[in-house]
């Protein structure tokens, strides 16, 4: 598998939408190299091989949208990016640092990485005001009011300001996943994860979460991104990458990946999707 | 009828009783705490992303849970002296509920901890808690709740243990018949003193858990 080169990334990069010039200056000045590498990475279950030989680089900005059947390996992928997963052999780099074995620089590094889960995993005996400042609060060390006026701004943002006092459990899936999102966002992190935000979700919310991780990626956020929603890959995506058997099969622009799909993997992939 | 209440009456038999049941409430505080202490203190060892922490909680519990308790006692009581400590029974009474009672607390919280949903720790990992913290602010809070009935059934189950100091030179409620049979008093009437002391006792225990297990519902 050829790891996937930032010169080949710009050409993808003047299709997205709200993706400007400056971001990508931007980006390009606070380090040269990529913000996440991923170098011959191999993971196993058992005796499945979820992960074999995964190399992937994502520049700071990019947005990366990872699709694939099934126990391809792509939420492992996620998961491994901040060690909720470890890995078997491989070098994951996140913002020129090797990742940590557990511990406090291993937790310092996970604040800088934001993750929102299929199952949205909102402390369930918190308020929302309070898993979104929990966060600032404990890990960042920011004064509680200044905290909670910031998580206000968010909250806003995603649309459920008037759901700060309520209980997880009292919000309908919509609002949980972008309360999550706004718990992530709340620790100014370098990047984002997303493993699957709108699996669990009813067909009617996963447009109002889509559309905040549409703003989110036009704002320059590097976003990882797995998912089975393609017309938010189409629209919001940098590059596609397809995963199948736990190996990168095949990536590209999306609309390139979309319209010429190179592997017959990835070509039967999409004709089992699409033909709906 | 007046025998049974002279059991209580006669002499100074109240004075006893209530030496005894004083001790037993001494031990059962003391043991309790310092048993909640370290029974928690194994459980955060338990699930700790340490191996050696985690195989040494694992070691404690097996090892101790196995472990008859009047042998525990009579290793604090007869072997450790012989060491060159001298230690008091009472104290050596504590320790020994504590070191016992400590390994079926620390499984209560372990389970308390398996029933909340992996996913939480998981986020709160992800923002960035450490291990403490993911503990103290989101897991244990979510898993007390859980843990609060068989908890309960630990502690009643220690203060009953308690009696078996009686054996090992402390004056406390199973003591109690000793004294009262060599003052030539009705071994039924007393018996039933001592288990009517325990019912008063347990009493409250199992209020405070109806306490508890009210208020924590609601949060959340």
């Amino acid at each position: 598998m050829r790891p996937f080169t930032v010169a080949g990334m710009t050409e993808a990069k003047g299709t997205v939408a709200g993706v400007t010039e400056a971001d990508a200056a931007a980006g390009a000045g606070v380090g040269a190299g990529p913000l996440v590498q991923l170098e011959g990475v191999n993971k196993h279950f058992g005796h499945l091989h979820v992960l074999r030989d995964v190399d992937l680089a994502v520049a700071r900005g990019e947005v990366v949208v990872v699709i694939g059947p099934s126990g391809s390996g792509k939420s492992t992928l996620c998961r491994a990016i901040n060690r909720l997963e470890t890995i078997d052999s491989g070098r994951i780099v996140f913002d020129g640092q090797p990742l940590p074995a557990e511990g406090r620089s291993l937790a310092r590094l996970r604040a800088d990485v934001g993750m929102v889960f299929q199952s949205f995993n909102l402390f369930a005996h918190r308020t929302i005001l309070q898993n979104v400042t929990l966060g600032p609060i404990k890990v960042r060390k920011e004064k509680p009011a200044e905290a909670r006026e910031r998580a206000m701004s968010l909250l806003e943002r995603v649309g459920i300001a008037s759901q700060a006092d309520k209980y997880p459990a009292q919000l309908s899936g919509g609002q949980q996943q972008r309360a999550a999102i706004a718990r992530a966002l709340a620790m100014r992190p370098k990047a984002m994860l997303f493993d699957e935000p709108t699996s669990a979700l009813d067909p009617e919310m996963v447009g109002e979460v889509l559309d905040v991780m549409t703003a989110l990626a036009g704002e320059g956020m590097t976003m990882i991104v797995v998912t089975h929603e393609m017309g938010f890959a189409r629209h919001a995506a940098n590059r596609v990458v397809f995963m199948a058997d736990g190996q990168l099969v095949e990536q590209a622009g999306p609309e390139e990946f979309f319209a010429n799909p190179r592997s017959d993997r990835a070509k039967d992939f999409l004709s089992k999707i699409l033909t709906h | 009828m007046g025998d049974f209440f002279g059991v209580l009456t006669n002499g100074n038999n109240g004075r006893v009783f209530l030496d005894g049941f004083t001790n037993t409430v001494e031990l059962f505080v003391i043991a309790a705490l310092c048993s909640l202490t370290l029974g928690m203190l194994l459980g955060a060892m338990r699930v700790s992303p340490v191996p050696t922490l985690r195989a040494f909680g694992a070691g404690y519990v097996n090892i101790v849970r196995n472990t008859p308790l009047t042998l525990v006692f009579a290793f604090l009581i007869f072997a450790v002296p012989k060491l060159g400590l001298n230690i008091n029974p009472f104290p050596s009474a504590c320790v020994a509920l504590t070191v016992y009672t400590a390994a079926f607390v620390c499984e209560v919280v372990r389970s308390g901890i398996n029933t909340v949903p992996t996913g939480q720790g998981e986020a709160a990992r992800a923002l960035g808690m450490t291990f403490g913290q993911v503990l103290g602010l989101i897991v244990l809070p979510q898993a007390v709740r859980s843990m609060v009935p068989p908890l309960m059934s630990v502690l009643i189950a220690m203060l009953k243990n308690t009696t078996i100091a009686a054996g090992f030179s402390v004056l406390e409620a199973g003591a109690i018949q000793d004294y009262m049979s060599e003052r030539g008093e009705p071994r039924f009437g007393v018996l039933l003193w001592v288990t009517i002391g325990f019912l008063i006792l347990i009493l409250p225990l199992v209020a405070f858990q109806r306490y508890l297990e009210r208020k924590w519902a609601v949060a959340r």
